[in-house]
């Protein structure tokens, strides 16, 4: 008597209000989701120099002195400059290979070391950090098309070309020491 | 004009939904990997600045936030500028230091993402990279948003 009830059930649980189930989840996650992607300038900051090793010489020449005051004024090797001619003085100062006695010896040894004041604004010095890496962004691209023909951004992360080009025009921004007090 | 009637009687009208699930659920499981629950609490109000020249953080994971701008007081008024890490704000600025330090043993590939209003003042920034070269995590990104 009990065995024939069992071989007449049905041994099946209703799938159907799975999709249902499935999609609720499915909204819930979609609304909770926030794809932002994280955009930025990377910079890599100096160590904190030891007192026994004095830092490596400079010539005087190799280095781009760039100071950025209170006001958001600029002030490139002793000169006054404006925000929106940075791009091209680093070019010209970066990219001199020992041309001019004044400017680098070469794009390995160039320096473009920055200074700012405590009360500088900070958009003020994203832009001049922008400017910056703009001028390095050219010169790479300049230098990718002649040796490649393929601009330096369509290398992928870890091409050999653009570990080359990276060698050729290497970053090399410095964020000066700050003031005591 | 009968036969266009027969013919259509003949196939199946109905949609077959049995995969239906199938794509819900991988829908499903997409966006539970992409999400990210974990979003801290913001204490301190950010405009980002803008830049032309900027390069995205592909590795999420080795991503470590640090917060300046001006507290927010409620009731839309905003009080001095600080600093916040994770959850909580950083009263004083020496403490930076052993934070970093903690969480570059974590992950010792870290990068120190600065999301600094753009309205701050550099001093201060001076002052936190400063704890992050005492800290020796020194790759640091200043996030900004796309120039338009």
């Amino acid at each position: 008597m009990l065995k024939k009830k069992r071989g007449r059930e049905e041994a099946e649980i209703n799938g159907s209000s799975l999709a249902d189930i499935a999609f609720l989840l499915l909204i819930f996650f979609l609304v909770v989701t926030t794809i932002d992607v994280d955009t930025g300038i990377g910079l890599v900051l100096p160590p904190i120099p030891d007192d026994t090793t004095p830092p490596p010489p400079v010539r005087e020449r190799n280095l781009m002195n760039i100071l950025v005051n209170a006001q958001g004024m600029v002030l490139i090797n002793e000169q006054p400059a404006a925000v929106a001619n940075v791009r091209d003085l680093v070019k010209e100062f970066v990219d001199n290979n020992g041309a001019d006695p004044e400017l680098s010896e070469s794009p390995d040894d160039a320096i473009v070391s920055i200074k700012t004041d405590r009360r500088t604004p900070y958009n003020v010095y994203i832009d001049m950090l922008d400017e910056v890496m703009g001028a390095y962004e050219e010169l790479r691209h300049t230098a990718s098309m002649d040796r490649f023909g393929v601009p330096y951004s369509s290398f992928e992360q870890g091409d050999e070309r653009r570990a080359e080009i990276q060698e050729m025009y290497p970053k090399k921004i410095s964020i000066a020491e700050p003031d005591e007090g | 004009m009968s036969k266009f009637k027969k013919k259509q009687a003949k196939t199946k009208q109905s949609v077959p939904t049995s995969a239906m699930p199938d794509v819900v659920f991988m829908l499903l499981i997409f966006f539970m990997v992409t999400t990210v629950l974990r979003e801290v609490e913001l204490q301190v109000q950010i405009d980002y600045a803008t830049a032309e020249n900027i390069e995205k953080i592909e590795q999420k994971r080795r991503v470590s936030y640090v917060y300046i701008g001006p507290e927010r007081l409620g009731g839309g008024r905003y009080g001095d500028t600080k600093v916040q890490i994770d959850d909580a704000l950083v009263e004083e600025i020496g403490a930076i230091r052993n934070i970093m330090y903690d969480k570059l043993l974590e992950q010792p590939r870290l990068i120190v993402s600065l999301r600094v209003d753009s309205d701050s003042e550099f001093g201060i920034i001076t002052d936190v990279q400063q704890e992050l070269r005492h800290a020796s995590t020194l790759q640091i990104n200043y996030s900004t948003r796309r120039e338009i």
